[in-house]
């Protein structure tokens, strides 16, 4: 029983590593070793000047897409946390005769999957002129009602005692909320941070509506726009996919335990 | 009146922001769904419920709301069973159990992107050298044309496998959550009353205590499938265009509302508004079925 168990983990476990190896197989293999009738199953030798010759190429603008995808994802990481976490303890501890009201405002927009009204938010960001603009690109992405909500339910359980003896040193809310419950809530805030990252990183519809300029494309889209073209170096085009992942492999290696926090946080509320 | 400023210097940078860019484009898009505005965001004609009407009689906008349908009965019982099996069989390990649980989640990593350039292009990829063609090659079966096939429709298999390998981890971690949620006492009183250590826990025990969770990640499942883009967008789309078929709901609004063929806002506006109602309406009605 036991055994099977660790086969039939195994089995799987090899099904869900084959997609990385053929980003990197053929990423570093050559187009006739990709296309040979006969499988390969590693390239002959390594073609490390595959990456020098994708960096080289003009028409993938891989460097500046994933320093635009970065600038996206840290912007909107950094915002969210600052906004949500903001409005969701002034929704958990300011008592205030409309909060009730703005609170069902709030979670009105969890009903509404932000997906679904990408045509009216473009045509409110193309009417402020921020069409392949770095505004548009990060803005409407902030206010997320859902990170919002997680927070107020994260703060409704923040111990009050800690709280009520910033109140005696006489510490306002801003003091109390920037003093003693953030740095007390480092946890939660990296767990939602790094939810925040990955999925800003991996975002395609959105980028895609607004970044219509190449200079402003995400490494998404400059990703899609090469897989759905009719010419392309397939070589470059899994070189350019396996270092547009690096970034996020790194993070899931290095930050697992806030991963898993983070996806069990914002799952099971939702 | 001291906590109304400080709630609104707390709150009011994301409420003016929620105002702004969810709640003046919705209002927006209801007064354009309502007008003829085509290559334009200001309502030139008044024209009443006629956007309405043409896409509840649009064959197409109709299909797509079918090919939802398709996708969501493939992929949302697969995934819920798939993602419970995993976290079952991860949770009952002891050795190497973070090395599975990690590889199972890796998969989230990816962008749907990336995921449909492997799936397009390597491994169903229609010749021969493709990966899936590869195998049935040594089975001596003749190479399938995976994403351009429509009768058998193999498209859908390269889609379903494609959804389950990217969200099977991100399910997993929130089965394996609920599955340490469970007091243990309530699996050794089981034993003690003579209850197998496979099916009946499971069913008595196991499902029951996992109820909250199941019934949140069925309507994850649902709304994700609803909100399907990224990899039919990669995987069928062309730089000539779309195909005919496998439309899904996002992918016609997109091709109405900002495609090469016009920008028609007034009906994409309209195709909007009967989404998010009927997104809307599944999530009130299984909100219902949670808090009951």
């Amino acid at each position: 029983m036991k055994a099977l168990r660790y086969l039939a983990l195994s089995v799987a476990a090899v099904l869900f590593l084959v997609p990385f190896y053929l980003v990197l197989r053929n990423g570093l293999a050559t187009e006739q070793e990709i296309t040979a009738p006969s499988w390969t199953f590693w390239p002959e030798e390594v073609h490390w000047e595959n990456f020098a010759e994708l960096l080289a190429n003009p028409a993938v603008p891989l460097v500046r897409s994933m320093v635009n995808s970065l600038v996206v994802a840290v912007l909107q990481t950094a915002g969210q946390l600052l906004l949500c976490g903001l409005a969701g303890y002034g929704l958990a501890r300011i008592p205030y005769r409309y909060a009730n009201v703005v609170l069902y405002l709030v979670v009105a927009t969890l009903m509404i999957p932000a997906a679904v009204t990408f045509v009216p938010t473009f045509v409110v960001v193309s009417t402020l002129g921020w069409v392949s603009d770095l505004r548009g690109l990060v803005v409407p992405g902030l206010f997320s009602g859902f990170t919002a909500f997680l927070f107020r339910q994260y703060f409704l359980n923040f111990p009050r005692e800690l709280e009520e003896a910033a109140r005696i040193d006489g510490l306002g809310h801003w003091g109390t909320y920037w003093r003693i419950v953030v740095p007390n809530s480092k946890g939660f805030f990296a767990a939602l941070g790094v939810i925040a990252f990955v999925t800003s990183w991996n975002q395609f519809l959105w980028p895609l509506v607004i970044a219509q300029d190449q200079d402003s494309w995400t490494v998404q889209v400059a990703l899609s726009t090469f897989l759905t073209s009719q010419s392309i170096d397939v070589v470059q085009l899994y070189l350019a996919a396996a270092i547009s992942i690096s970034p996020l492999v790194v993070v899931f290696v290095a930050m697992q335990r806030l991963l898993v926090r983070g996806v069990a946080e914002t799952g099971i509320k939702g | 009146m001291k906590n109304g400023r400080a709630f609104w210097l707390f709150v009011g940078p994301f409420a003016a922001g929620l105002l702004v860019f969810v709640y003046v484009p919705i209002g927006w898009s209801v007064l354009l769904s309502f007008f003829e505005a085509r290559n334009t965001v200001t309502p030139s004609e008044f024209v009443g419920l006629r956007n309405y009407a043409d896409m509840l009689t649009d064959r197409p906008f109709l299909a797509s709301l079918g090919t939802f349908s398709v996708f969501a009965a493939f992929i949302v019982p697969l995934t819920f069973v798939l993602a419970l099996a995993l976290a079952l069989l991860v949770n009952q390990i002891s050795f190497m159990q973070a090395f599975f649980r990690s590889v199972f989640f890796l998969p989230t990593a990816c962008s749907y992107v990336v995921a449909s350039l492997v799936w397009k292009l390597s491994i169903f990829n229609g010749v021969r050298f493709g990966l899936a063609n590869t195998v049935l090659g040594w089975f001596g079966a003749e190479p399938v044309a995976w994403t351009v096939s429509t009768s058998p429709p193999w498209y859908w298999l390269v889609l379903v496998t494609l959804r389950l390998w990217l969200q099977l981890g991100f399910y997993m971690i929130l089965f394996i959550a609920g599955l340490q949620r469970i007091p243990r006492h309530l699996y050794e009183a089981a034993w003690i009353d003579g209850a197998s250590r496979g099916w009946q826990t499971l069913r008595y025990i196991t499902m029951p205590q996992l109820r909250t969770t199941s019934v949140a990640v069925l309507l994850l499942l649902l709304i994700a499938a609803y909100q399907a883009f990224d990899e039919f967008y990669n995987v069928l789309g062309t730089d000539r265009g779309y195909p005919p078929f496998a439309r899904p709901p996002l992918i016609y609004l997109y091709y109405t509302a900002l495609g090469s063929g016009g920008q028609d806002f007034g009906h994409g506006s309209a195709g909007a508004v009967l989404l998010t109602l009927l997104i809307a309406g599944v999530t009130l009605a299984q909100g219902r079925v949670i808090t009951r």
